[in-house]
């Protein structure tokens, strides 16, 4: 499955990237983007396991920028 | 200004007259350190609770963090109001780069600006304003003048001309009527259309355009993961940098609070931030304002591949030609040119034959159906008809033979229509497929920009791909292929290809495995065709070959905006390294070469946008 999600307040590139990066390397997830520009971010993941990857995915996003808000 | 960025600006007022106070104030000793403190933490407190926050959850060497560190160690050696500038300075960068991106995001967004809102749907006969997504395939909308086009459909009732402007960046003019299709992101300019939906809104051209748009960024271009590798070793390597510059030196030669100050300078300018946006935002100001001109480019990694083009192989039929059979010719022998068309087209008005539809496309005056008689379709032949009481032949040479007449002989290849009236010869018609008004330009444009070989490939016959090529000034050719000799063609084509790539540009219907193999696939004509946007890197909205080299074009400006980019950025922070070692460059040259050289980076960015016609 893959969703794109809004994100609030997310202010440097830098952390996109991080979040980009950190995204794509949790378990379950295949493919993944944050998007600076857009301020959107796309998850591409395991149907069964959606929602608890959007958990671990929005506890790693809390933790690289606490800032940006992720609308789900 | 967003509430955020006024709350910063006040700030920094704020911040700078405290400094200026503390500066003026002839305060000394103890009490100064306090009074520096004030604006610091006025202007900076963010910062230090960023800082703090992120170590917290493992995140150290962010730009919160450096700046943390350089100021507070400015402070700690007694540059007072040193730290508290680099800090206010700091934070005007900041502001100004915000600023800049939020300015440079919306006026990228606005040329996108094709999604849809709102949809009034036709309820017992009354218009309703809903949501697109709302709306049903089969559902009846209404468009009224001024409004853009919600959903793919065809129009059941009202006529009007539509602007497809944003979708092709063509100014001129579609004119539909009922039974036409009509594809969202259009503007309905004159009458009010009803128009029955045929595509959900997230299967209709507009949503799709902008999903294929905004995901360009998905494929990232080389230089761009040169760049975000790049940050991930530069930022450690400047602060080991900065570490040992804090300590070997003073132990050997002593002068310690002038050791780390100069490491300070260098953890100012060890943040990667101006190349890291710098770069994605060059491409993507590119890929919209490309959108803007109905070029699609799915990636940043494809305006790389165009900007190196040195082939392009083009299909011809539908991407060099029209596709549909015209009249390119008259040869009247002895009669006017009208009178042989007219003649022509009067003989063939009831037939059906794609033929018979070019002649009556190109004949404007048609002898009056009533005056035209004895009507007989030969097969194989053409037509002989009584007109006015004459008997006329319109048709090839056979026809003629067979009734004693001898034709001229054309030296132009196509289809030949002989005329003949009352057993006279009145000479001929050719008919061929016409070449796009803009493809000989479109050439010769992508020579001067340095394309070394250019190629034409067609299933059709040699003499009428070499009628072609030679008009358009193409280099080589190979025809009467089978589609799949393309692909074989193309890949003989990439392995002699010694510098450069190889671009394939085709209509898209049947191309797909060809517009896969070449480096570069440009589909063309891709208005509501999936199977083009699926297959191809690049997509044509227009049929117009002109926009090719528009394309390279665009993708060579935006990759020279991206090296400048790079360059200056590494650049100027390069030489403030080296002036920092040798304790020339003061600390807020260090902050211009983070904060500042972004800012300047992101305003060369936004050039992107502007496209070159």
């Amino acid at each position: 499955m893959r969703k794109t999600f809004e994100l609030i307040d997310l202010d440097c590139a830098n952390c996109a990237a991080k979040m980009e990066n950190g995204i794509k390397q949790l378990e379950g997830v295949t493919n993944a983007s944050v998007n600076f520009l857009t301020q959107k971010m796309t998850v591409e993941a395991d149907d069964a396991r959606f929602s608890d990857v959007m958990k671990q995915v929005v506890k790693l996003c809390r933790r690289i920028e606490p800032d940006c808000e992720i609308v789900l | 200004m967003t509430k955020k960025q006024t709350k910063l600006l006040i700030r920094i007022g704020v911040g700078a007259v405290l400094l200026l106070a503390a500066v003026l104030l002839p305060v000394t000793g103890l009490w100064r350190l306090p009074l520096f403190l004030l604006p610091y933490c006025t202007v900076g407190y963010d910062v230090l609770w960023k800082a703090a926050r992120n170590i917290v959850h493992g995140q150290v060497f962010d730009e919160n963090f450096l700046m943390c560190v350089a100021t507070l160690g400015a402070l700690a050696i007694g540059e007072y109001p040193e730290a508290v500038f680099v800090m206010l300075f700091y934070q005007v960068g900041e502001l100004f780069q915000s600023v800049a991106v939020g300015k440079s995001r919306r006026s990228i967004a606005s040329l996108m600006d094709i999604r849809p809102d709102t949809a009034n749907l036709l309820q017992n006969g009354e218009p309703v304003k809903v949501s697109p997504e709302d709306v049903r395939v089969g559902d009846v909308i209404l468009i009224q003048p001024g409004e853009k086009i919600p959903l793919d459909g065809v129009v059941i009732e009202g006529a009007s001309s539509l602007s497809t402007v944003a979708l092709t960046g063509e100014s001129a003019p579609r004119d539909v009527a009922p039974g036409d299709t009509v594809l969202s992101g259009c503007v309905n300019m004159q009458g009010v259309l009803q128009v029955r939906v045929q595509k959900p809104f997230a299967e209709s051209t507009a949503v799709k355009i902008l999903e294929l748009v905004e995901n360009a960024g998905a494929v990232k271009a080389k230089s761009e993961n040169f760049i975000t590798k790049f940050a991930r070793w530069y930022t450690p390597v400047v602060v080991i940098a900065a570490l040992l510059l804090a300590v070997v030196p003073p132990l050997v030669a002593g002068g310690w609070s002038q050791w780390i100050h100069r490491a300070l300078i260098f953890l100012v300018v060890s943040c990667p931030c101006a190349l890291v946006i710098s770069v994605p935002l060059t491409f993507f100001g590119g890929i919209g304002g490309a959108s803007r001109s109905g070029i699609l480019i799915k990636g940043s990694q494809y305006m790389e591949t165009l900007a190196n083009v040195r082939t392009v192989v083009f299909d011809k039929t539908g991407t060099l030609t029209k596709g549909v059979f015209e009249v390119v010719a008259v040869h009247p022998h002895a009669v006017s040119e009208a009178q042989v068309l007219a003649l022509a087209a009067s003989a063939e008005q009831f037939s059906t034959h794609p033929i018979a539809l070019s002649l009556r496309a190109a004949g404007k005056m048609l002898i009056p159906a009533e005056q035209v008689t004895d009507v007989q379709e030969v097969a194989g032949r053409g037509v002989a008809a009584t007109v006015r009481g004459v008997p006329v032949l319109v048709g090839n040479e056979a026809l003629l033979r067979d009734h004693g007449i001898a034709g001229h002989p054309c030296h132009k290849t196509g289809t030949i229509v002989h005329v003949a009236a009352g057993g006279k010869y009145l000479g001929h018609i050719v008919i061929s497929d016409a070449v796009k008004p803009h493809a000989a330009d479109a050439v010769a444009r992508l020579k001067a920009l340095g394309v070394a070989r250019t190629v034409l490939l067609t299933g059709d016959r040699q003499a009428a791909a070499q009628e072609v090529a030679g008009a358009l000034g193409i280099d080589e050719l190979f025809a009467e292929l089978l589609p799949g000799d393309k692909v074989d063609r193309v890949e003989a084509l990439l392995d002699r290809q010694e510098r450069g790539t190889l671009a394939f540009v085709g209509d898209g219907m049947n191309d797909a495995p060809v517009l896969a193999r070449a480096d570069v696939g440009i589909a063309m004509g891709g208005m509501g065709s999936d199977a083009a946007i699926e297959a191809a890197d690049v997509v044509l909205m227009d049929d117009d070959p002109a926009r090719v080299p528009q394309a390279v074009a665009i993708a060579r400006h935006t990759l020279a905006i991206v090296r400048q980019n790079i360059a200056f950025a590494l650049g100027v922070k390069a030489l403030v390294l080296v002036l920092a070692a040798f304790g020339l460059a003061p600390m807020w040259l260090a902050v211009f070469a983070d904060v500042g050289v972004s800012v300047i980076a992101i305003l060369n960015a936004t050039r992107a946008l502007r496209v070159a016609a």
